[in-house]
């Protein structure tokens, strides 16, 4: 047991560090240190950086053109990038889609997907949910009806992340609608630019745009797009929420979010002296703090068992329980530290890229609608009740 | 609307306490204010005092004894009581059996038991909850069968509090073992002397002896200690639940118990000043004081809306939810205060008022004690999950 | 003791719930926040109609001799429906604060157009290094003559762009964070030297920074003594905390009906949500802090007319505590039991949630008003 890094884990987090600073745009950097929203384009080029790089699939096996890094490297890896202020890459390709091709695919499907995913030349995005269908994601009514080697597929999709961006769709459909609910259940592929495809935004209580409707009306699929067998399309979605349950917890991101808070602490004036000097105040976030090192902990503690050739169990839905409320706690302080100045709404510092002073300090504009935004993390990706109900079914066998 | 006494309450108030200040035994009186354990004895001379003024059984209208007094009257008499360290009333007989007798009792039965517990001359404990049969109370088994003139109980009652002190118990049994669970369940009077009882103590976590499982092996009850009709008793325990909630909230004891906390408070020494000047541990009673306020204010909404004619319903629950957190909360927050000096476990000074010196200050040795045993309060008189259920149901419609 | 509304009391309460019905409709108050100045002349001159924006004003001052019950009344119904309107800047706060210190001619030049209508004030207080604390002004007063001129900056003044009058916290002697020297003055809002930057704020009100640059007042603008203002804006604000908290509790009265609602239509796995007990047991969390909430407003709204300042500004600070604490509770409670459309624009669940938020920061949150607290019933 051992905590302290290999000689030559620390040249590989000195040749991250070199490769984010020397190909990590400022302006991009900049929206993440003072939580700006991005567009399409900080995401893209930053992530086609790390694909030239071979890194933007990096927790993805040799063989299939991932770097083979070890969990330890990949720990670095996420941790330098967090602390350098890149922008977390976009998970629909390379952690969920990417890893289910190159696991269920067909070597055809591999070959054609797979680049697109490892360059970030191609988007995707998620089609899951339904407004019928969240927490009890396998009631879902989408349906594909096989018509020679097509399927038309019918129906509405939500709460689908940056559809508006997005070139492709992985999409989980009914293709058999007599069967149990899990059972009749595909995994499909489908190019967004297909006709009969319409992406309507849903706007978020702080006013931003990240998520939408999607709507299929008679949307015809080649049935080549089918990852795995008819039927077996739950096989697939119960691998792809083990897998994103890890990253979920965003441990390093709520590192530096805690150096963030400390930052606006010092910077925030109180009584004549500085809200850093409030001891009532430090008391919450070095509480804050001591929760992130033990979600770090807890996570270390899962990868070492990875390292061991364990496989992610599900009391990793724990760590996402824990990520998710650390992460909402990082927001909710953040608001507090800045005080009545949270109160204005400002979204033209928060959307676009103006030159208009913010009211109050730079960092006021984005407290509260991150605040409101990322009261999304305790639902996204299973909500915590479902979380919960995963470890008491499966860890603790109630 | 208006928080002030009116001059008739404001008399009563005088006279309440001028009678405690008469009629409380000094001895009893410091037992209670350092937090002591008090025996039989303790409590029947108190009760005695007040039965013999007629305050005993206070929350009875006139018809059966009672004084009748009005919403504030009871608030005044049960909080100037609480400030000035009267035990607490023994609720089995005076707000349990007793209410249950004079609403569903015969004329006969009513003259025998209704005098003895105004009096305070027989003691009375509660048989209800079994070892199969905690939160779901209405799965009990202890049964009582017809023979002649007498019903014949077997089964045994478990956390019955101050049983070997009693004189009788009152019990719910099955007497149609046939029926559904609610429905066979009988409402019954029994004598402790009766041949066939036997009370085994219960230790606590805190050492303490308060509780007691009690047996019943043949045991000869004659049919007039049934209460109500046969199979009816479920009404009855409803009635009796329903009617304990409100009290159970025990705010004047918080608010005693709060003052206390401060005392000792003020006693502890951190870094060379008076704990109390610690400004996070004065956040804390502060935080402590404002929740018995709203505590406070929610019972004096009820009472307000008792005396225009409004019965107490079933969100009477919550204050009893909140009423044991807060319970809990005062004997953690002194035991924190009490620091290291809570660790030595003096059982002779706890129980036996032994005449041994302290360890550490006088308060010091109750601390722990009594945070192990106050986690009882969200258990006992249905615990809060219960109470949660009730209201989730009876309030909200879920 | 008796904690019942009188009917008249009741009345009013009918004719707040009537208000908001008609009024607040749901889509209708998204129309009303999206227009320009974010609330309608039409529904100010109804409340001024239906007399409640005189009614907490003695006779004398040309109101109708109500208190802060009647404001908790009405506030409470705004809450459930987030009205828009400058109440709390213009009646409880500019309002009160005349009333309270001013001149028999201040009170008769502002006190009847503002209870008619026609009149509508702000208070500038914070700056940008207040924090929660009212004496950390240094926006400066200087004597000019037989006036003042004021220079210095205002921070988040609510109703500013609508206000006819800014009423200006101003240090007019003493050290920074000293309570003495302090002065309030009325200012016109179109005064030359001002300069107003408008935003909407998270929860679709209107407010503005100010600067002030050689701002010329005269000396009948001084509201009440000079230097010796403190204690009449605490005061205020310890009122206006009231009234905020009986704000909160109709928010969290209409998010919890809302949530209760939405658990027991929206159906996964075969059933209404509200049939999985951990969703029961955080909605009856959700009820009990609303009644606790309730609960200290009573208390608070009761006793923020005490003789005795402790008294007062406890009470002002327990309820604020409590408000903060329930009102975080029931918001993000409400939000995860409404899933993906917690989180949207479109329910009003959203809404009342960053209504909530902004509440607890307004004068102080729960953290400050637990050391205020503190601090007084330690020295008590």
């Amino acid at each position: 047991m051992d905590l302290a890094l290999k000689p030559e884990h620390k040249a590989f987090a000195d040749d991250v560090r070199a490769f984010a600073r020397a190909n990590l745009s400022p302006a991009t950097k900049a929206k993440t240190f003072s939580g700006k929203h991005y567009d399409k384009d900080d995401h893209i080029q930053w992530q086609k950086a790390l694909g030239r790089q071979g890194w933007l699939a990096y927790t993805w096996p040799k063989k299939y053109g991932g770097p083979g890094w070890d969990v330890t490297q990949r720990f670095l890896f996420e941790n330098v990038l967090a602390e350098e202020g890149a922008p977390r890459i976009i998970p629909f390709g390379p952690k969920m889609v990417g890893p289910v091709i190159y696991t269920f695919g067909s070597d055809e499907q591999k070959e054609r997907f797979l680049p697109g995913i490892r360059s970030s030349e191609v988007s995707w995005c998620q089609g899951y949910s339904e407004p019928g269908a969240g927490s009890d994601l396998a009631s879902l009514r989408t349906k594909a009806v096989r018509e020679g080697d097509h399927y038309i597929v019918n129906g509405q999709k939500t709460w689908t992340s940056f559809a508006h961006w997005g070139d492709w769709i992985f999409c989980l459909v009914r293709t058999s609608p007599e069967a149990k609910a899990q059972e009749g259940i595909s995994f499909l592929l489908i190019d967004m630019k297909t006709p009969g495809v319409t992406v309507r935004p849903i706007v978020m209580l702080d006013g931003a745009h990240h998520v939408n409707d999607v709507f299929l009306d008679n949307v015809k699929v080649p049935v080549a797009n089918r990852i795995g067998k008819e039927g077996e399309g739950w096989t697939c979605a119960k691998f792809l929420l083990a897998n994103e349950r890890l990253g979920i917890a965003e441990v390093p991101s709520s590192k530096r979010g805690v150096r963030s808070l400390r930052d606006i602490a010092r910077a925030e004036p109180a009584n004549g002296a500085t809200l850093a000097d409030d001891p009532a105040f430090t008391a919450q976030i070095a509480d804050l703090d001591l929760q992130v090192q033990a979600l770090e902990m807890s996570e270390l503690r899962a990868l070492s068992t990875m390292a061991l050739g364990g496989a992610p169990g599900p009391e990793v839905s724990s760590l996402k329980i824990r990520g998710s409320e650390i992460q909402q706690r990082i927001t909710e302080l953040t608001m507090e530290a800045v005080g009545e100045y949270a109160a204005p709404y400002q979204p033209g510092m928060l959307f676009q890229d103006t030159n208009e002073t913010p009211v109050g300090p730079d960092h006021a504009p984005p407290a509260a609608p991150r605040y409101f935004n990322f009261r999304k993390t305790s639902i996204y990706g299973g909500s915590n009740e479902i979380q919960k109900n995963i470890v008491s079914k499966m860890v603790l066998g109630l | 609307m208006d928080l002030a006494f009116t001059p008739e309450e404001q008399k009563f108030s005088d006279e309440v306490r001028a009678f405690v200040r008469a009629n409380l035994a000094t001895d009893i009186r410091d037992k209670v204010k350092n937090g002591k354990h008090l025996i039989r004895d303790d409590y029947m001379r108190w009760q005695q005092a007040l039965g013999k003024q007629g305050w005993l059984v206070y929350t009875w209208p006139k018809k059966h004894g009672g004084p009748g007094f009005t919403p504030a009257e009871r608030y005044i008499f049960e909080n100037i009581c609480a400030e000035e360290y009267a035990p607490g009333i023994i609720p089995f007989g005076t707000k349990m059996v007793g209410p249950v007798i004079y609403t569903f009792g015969n004329d006969e039965q009513k003259a025998k038991y209704l005098e003895p517990i105004r009096k305070s001359t027989v003691w009375w404990c509660q048989g209800y909850s079994e070892p199969g049969s905690g939160s779901d109370l209405a799965s009990l088994r202890t049964k009582a069968e017809k023979q002649g003139d007498h019903y014949i109980v077997n089964g045994s009652k478990t956390w019955n509090t101050m049983g070997h002190w009693a004189d009788w118990i009152f019990c719910l049994v099955r007497t149609d073992p046939k029926a559904k669970p609610q429905e066979g369940i009988s409402f019954l009077l029994i004598d402790m002397k009766t041949p066939g009882i036997t009370v085994k103590p219960i230790i606590m976590a805190d050492g303490g002896h308060e509780v007691n499982e009690v047996f019943f092996d043949n045991v000869k009850v004659p049919l007039t200690n049934l209460i109500g009709k046969e199979n009816e008793g479920w009404t009855c325990a409803k009635f009796l639940l329903a009617n304990e909630r409100l009290g159970i909230a025990a705010v004047p004891q918080s608010k005693r118990g709060v003052a206390a906390l401060k005392d000792i408070a003020r006693a502890e020494q951190d870094n060379g000043k008076p704990l109390i000047e610690n400004q996070s541990f004065a956040e804390k009673i502060a935080d402590l004081e404002i929740q018995v306020t709203a505590l406070e204010y929610t019972e004096l909404r009820v009472l307000s809306s008792m005396a225009h004619g409004g019965q107490p319903g079933p969100e009477v629950s919550g204050l009893k939810v909140r009423g044991s957190e807060i319970q809990q909360r005062i004997t953690e927050l002194t035991m924190e205060a009490v620091g290291e000096y809570a660790a030595p476990y003096l059982p002779g000074l706890l129980w036996q008022g032994s005449n041994e010196e302290p360890v550490g200050p006088a308060y010091a040795h109750l601390a722990a004690p009594r945070y192990f045993n106050t986690r009882k309060t969200t258990i006992y008189g249905g615990s809060n999950e219960i109470q949660k259920g009730i209201i989730s149901k009876m309030v909200l419609g879920l | 003791m008796d904690l019942s509304l009188s009917d008249e009391q009741k009345q009013l309460q009918d004719a707040a719930e009537r208000f908001v019905r008609d009024k607040y409709a749901f889509e209708n108050r998204r129309k009303i926040a999206a227009t320009e100045k974010g609330w309608l002349t039409e529904n100010w001159a109804q409340m001024a109609e239906l007399g409640w924006l005189g009614m907490a004003f003695s006779e004398e001052d040309g109101g109708y001799g109500g208190g802060p019950i009647e404001t908790m009344i009405v506030m409470e119904q705004f809450g459930k429906g987030l009205v828009l309107e400058p109440f709390l800047p213009t009646v409880v706060l500019g309002g009160g604060m005349i009333a309270k210190a001013g001149s028999k001619a201040q009170k008769e030049a502002l006190l009847p157009p503002m209870i008619e209508g026609k009149k509508q004030f702000a208070f500038a207080w914070l700056e940008r290094q207040s924090r929660y604390n009212l004496a950390d002004v240094s926006l400066k007063a200087t004597k000019e003559g037989n006036g003042w001129s004021l220079s210095g900056h205002k921070g988040v003044v609510y109703n500013a762009p609508s206000a006819d009058h800014i009423i200006v916290l101003a240090r007019t002697s003493g050290s920074a964070r000293e309570e003495k020297g302090l002065t309030l003055f009325v200012v016109d809002a179109k005064a030359k030297g001002i300069t107003r930057r408008d935003y909407p704020t998270q929860d679709a009100l209107r407010a503005s920074e100010l600067t002030f640059d050689k701002v010329s007042v005269g000396a009948d603008a001084v509201l009440g003594k000079v230097d010796d203002a403190f204690g009449v804006v605490e005061d205020a604000v310890d009122h206006a905390i009231v009234a905020l908290c009986a704000e909160a509790t109709g928010c969290m009265d209409a998010i919890n009906a809302a949530t209760l609602e939405y658990i027991k239509t929206r159906k996964q796995f075969g059933v209404p949500i509200g049939k999985f007990q951990v969703l029961q047991h955080r909605m009856v969390d959700c009820f009990t802090n609303a009644q606790e909430a309730r609960s200290m407003t009573l208390m608070a709204s009761l006793k923020i007319d005490d003789k005795d300042s402790v008294v007062r500004r406890k009470a002002a600070s327990g309820a604020k505590v409590q408000i903060g604490k329930s009102g975080k509770f029931c918001g993000q409670s409400a939000v995860q039991m409404h899933g993906g459309m917690g989180v949207t624009d479109e329910l009003s669940v959203s809404h009342y949630f960053k209504r909530l938020t902004m509440i607890d920061l307004m004068f102080g949150n729960q953290q400050h008003h637990l050391t205020r607290y503190s601090n007084l019933a330690m020295a008590a």
